[in-house]
């Protein structure tokens, strides 16, 4: 735990800090009365929701407020010297030299047009009067501090020549430059896939504890607060909830809006038949865990998909390759997938990104042509059937902000496929069953006349789910539903999917990352890995023990509320 | 990113829950106000030239040159009024500027709608096929980009005038010369809505309307299209003013309109000649006209361009 010396000040102390915006409509408080410290080889992990103010509180610290906002209240102090009323020049200095910072996207947070080497020595230069020399070899030490391997090699390349994780390493190295007292980390492994995130929490555990310096991170994911943090604040609607020892607040949370978004996060080691939605206020009991009655399930199988490939053309331009006289470059996208779905079941499909789930989505929806193999829906092969199949498929997608034309009302949007497919033959029919559509994923018929952008996240989804039962199909294609969305909002479309299919008998193939989402809804899983299907089975069986070496390399790298480290 | 949950919003006062977003926009804007009406002010004045203008200043019979250079506020020989004076043959310039709006309001307008029928058709197959036809097309645009858009209207004027007989180039001059300009116009808005229309296509919301089996042509009317409102308008608001300024230079050039079909551009280029010897007025006042033209279109462009997307109503 941290190294308290009772004589010294900690490294950061923020005392009843206060942002406000000021707006057109008057002032608006986003925190108020946040309080915290951190002392020296402290990580403190600051977790809550969208719109919590866990990055608004990063921001103050580092004096990064844009207008209007401004620190309306309280002080924030850097070893004992306050830093929140500096400007310009002096707040420069800080940033940098004594707070390094490390942002969530490590592919916009590197400039392209400059080697890793540049980046780091111009950081090291600008903060330590060191010659050109000194400061490459001190790059060279940082990289090889977080871990780059051939550090020499890797100092002249491009950010583009780095994967993801690797980026973030170098993010880590250009933090780090100076030898900052507090490193302020914003949502750090979110971009990343599961495996390379365990790897950059332990590398961030790990300078933090050999410098001894403060860390604050912030994120919504309180499996990596869990791993990584000592300390742990929680955030809802710019308050601090509590604030307490790591294991303390996850395991005996006081806070009942803790305790249900504790119990919100699905896990990867049981099934629960509901999730519990957070909301501030409700006091009841989070219910005993049910586990699922599985008998809904048919033996029937209703989509087999069989030998599935897909080769991508990742060729240049029709002109430049007949000029240039280029061969075509295949990508082998998916190859040789094969699984069956029960009606009445969810399939889930897991692996990280660019492992072809998506793609292998997409060929089934009908939307992408395979280039070999065969998707049967209901005995029948999708690319062949004279029948029409659109009525029955329906697909929900990741990004509900991307999934609903922004110039369409939602009336509109969910009328489409009843109109296309010829479902309903008069404007009355169409608005009545839109009405259904919407009470069914507990909306209001009201909202049908507004836009997307008039709804949250989570009831965008919803819509979205409403747009595709309005066509009453039996199988829906889910693209990462959930993964866009907060903890609890993930919690309440979870729930509506499971509810709408034990009212419906709907067949679902879910695509997803996150294994502990699959863990909560599949009955029958498979793990694909560079487009091909590593393993497949009864999703208990598989993820409890997992056969495939990958399958294992995945459950053990998830970051895990109930980890102890 | 943090996600702002809209929290109840507080009730909006003054307007009434009837009258349409567009509407309520309008009403907040004082400069699309000013913008408007100074725009209606211009069409009204092309429309009601004849009756407006006290002289048909193209015809040389109802010129006085005697009142030749006559400041403007001042009383000719025949106690004709000339507010904005008299150029060098005695022509009223504000008469000529009623007249000369006319062509260039309907040069802009025919020339920007050409174009557009012209660039948004090829931009949204360019963007949405891809392939041969995108390669094909945007070479096409490349190669017309390299040129100014002078000389690819000059080109087309010369060619024009190669086939058409000779009694009726005068006729055809307008439609000649909207056809140059829309010809040499149409590649930005093929590029643009090309470029919008391959993000665009990348989205969810295409692939939800594909899964339905929606036609290409309803995904990309229906669908895509809507989206690209915003650009497309910006653009054909700049345009016009860019068409009305190209024509005057085609014009000034000689292988514009005939004399006997004035624009605005006409008169600038007249005026140009006299500014040096302190008749300024020819010049300035055409100016003024064409600048107060463009800047109230371009500001009421981008004022419909807000106004049009439900995100910021």
């Amino acid at each position: 735990m941290s190294s308290t010396d009772p004589t010294s000040p900690p490294v950061l102390r923020v005392r009843q800090l206060g942002v406000t915006f000021d707006t057109y409509r008057g002032p608006v408080q986003v925190l108020s009365d946040v309080n915290f410290e951190i002392a020296a080889g402290e990580i403190l992990g600051v977790v809550g929701e969208s719109g919590a103010g866990k990055s608004m509180t990063g921001a103050a610290v580092i004096g990064l407020i844009d207008p209007p906002g401004r620190i309306s209240s309280g002080t924030v102090e850097l070893a004992g010297e306050r830093i929140d009323q500096l400007q310009g020049e002096a707040l420069r200095r800080i940033r940098g030299r004594r707070i390094g910072s490390i942002f969530q996207d490590p592919l916009t947070s590197l400039n392209p047009v400059y080697t890793v080497g540049r980046h780091l020595v111009e950081t090291i230069r600008t903060h330590l009067p060191l010659t050109e020399a000194q400061a490459k070899a001190r790059a060279l030490e940082l990289l090889e501090e977080v871990e780059i391997p051939e550090p020499r090699v890797r100092f002249g390349q491009y950010p583009h020549q780095f994967s993801g994780g690797m980026r973030q390493r170098v993010a880590i190295a250009l933090a780090l430059c100076a030898e900052p007292q507090l490193i302020i980390a914003d949502e750090p492994t979110t971009a990343l896939d599961v495996s390379v995130q365990a790897q950059i929490i332990a590398l961030l555990r790990r300078v933090c504890r050999e410098r001894g310096a403060a860390a604050m991170l912030i994120t919504h994911d309180m499996g990596v607060i869990a791993e990584t943090a000592d300390r742990v604040m929680v955030m809802y609607q710019g308050r601090v909830l509590e604030t307490g020892p790591v294991r303390e607040v996850l395991d005996r949370p006081t806070e009942p809006y803790t305790r249900v978004l504790m119990a919100a996060i699905p896990s990867v080691h049981e099934r629960l038949e509901r999730l519990p939605v957070p909301e501030i206020g409700s006091s009841a009991p989070v219910e005993a865990a049910k586990v699922v009655p599985v008998a809904r399930a048919t033996r029937k199988t209703l989509v087999e998909v069989r030998d599935l490939g897909k080769e991508y053309d990742l060729s240049l331009g029709w002109l430049e390759r007949v000029v240039s006289r280029q061969p075509r470059k295949l990508l082998q996208a998916v190859d040789g997938v094969g699984f069956k779905i029960r009606q009445g079941s969810t399939f889930g499909l897991v692996g990280e990104s660019g492992s072809g789930k998506s793609t292998v989505a997409r060929m089934v929806a009908g939307l992408t042509v395979p280039t070999r193999g065969q998707v049967l829906f209901d005995g029948e092969d999708r690319f062949q059937t004279q029948a029409d199949l659109r009525r029955r498929i329906q697909m929900i997608f990741q990004d509900p902000y991307a999934s609903l034309n922004p110039r369409w009302t939602v009336e509109r949007l969910i009328a489409e496929p009843l109109e296309v497919l010829g479902l309903s033959q008069r404007p009355e029919e169409t608005a009545e069953r839109v009405a259904q559509a919407l009470r069914r994923v507990r909306m209001k018929p009201d909202d049908a006349r507004k836009y997307p952008h008039q709804f949250s996240g989570g009831q965008r989804q919803r819509i979205a789910i409403a747009r595709a039962l309005a066509s009453q199909p039996e199988f829906i294609i889910c693209d990462e539903p959930t993964s866009a969305l907060d903890v609890s909002v993930q919690a309440q479309v979870l729930n509506l999917m499971r509810d709408l299919q034990q009212e419906f008998g709907l067949t679902y193939l879910l695509i997803s990352h996150n294994l502990a989402v699959i863990r909560h809804m599949c009955d029958d899983i498979g793990v694909m890995q560079r487009g091909r299907l590593v393993e497949a089975g009864d999703a208990q069986e598989v993820l409890d023990a997992p056969q495939h070496e990958y399958t294992r390399v995945l459950m053990a790298a998830i970051p895990d509320i109930r980890h102890v480290h | 990113m943090s996600d702002v949950i809209p929290s109840p919003a507080p009730p909006r006062r003054g307007w009434r829950q009837s009258d349409s977003p567009v509407k309520r926009a309008f009403a907040r804007s004082r400069t699309v106000q000013v913008a408007s009406a100074v725009l209606l002010l211009i069409v009204l004045a092309t429309l009601f030239a004849p009756l407006l203008a006290w002289q048909n200043p193209f015809d040389s019979g109802a010129l006085e040159l005697n009142d030749a250079f006559l400041p403007p506020w001042s009383e000719g020989i025949n106690g004709a009024f000339y507010a904005l004076g008299a150029d060098d043959q005695g022509r009223d310039v504000a008469s000529a500027i009623l007249y000369g709006l006319r062509m260039s309001v309907l040069v802009g307008v025919s020339a920007v709608l050409l174009s557009l029928c012209i660039g948004i058709p090829l931009g949204l197959v360019a963007g949405y096929a891809g392939g041969w036809f995108d390669t094909l097309l945007m070479r096409v645009a490349d190669v017309q980009l390299t040129f100014p858009v002078i000389l690819v209207a000059m080109l087309i004027l010369g060619i024009v005038r190669g086939v058409v007989p000779e009694g009726v180039r005068e006729q055809v001059a307008v439609l000649v010369i909207i056809l140059a300009i829309a010809l040499s116009d149409w590649v930005q808005y093929a590029r643009t809505v090309r470029g919008a229309v391959m993000v665009e296509k990348q989205k969810d919301y295409v692939l939800a309307a594909q899964l339905i089996g929606r036609s290409r042509t309803a995904i990309l009317g229906r669908h895509i299209l809507p989206n690209l409102l915003a650009p497309i308008l910006v653009i054909a608001a700049i345009s016009f003013a860019h068409a009305i300024v190209a024509e005057s230079t085609l014009s000034y050039l000689g292988v514009g309109l005939p004399p006997t079909q004035p624009s605005l551009g006409t008169l600038i280029r007249i005026g140009q000649s006299f500014l040096f010897s302190g008749e300024w007025w020819i010049l300035l006042f055409p100016s003024l006209v064409l600048l107060a033209l463009a800047l109230s279109v371009n500001l009421v462009g981008d004022w419909l361009r807000d106004a049009l997307n439900p995100k910021l109503q």
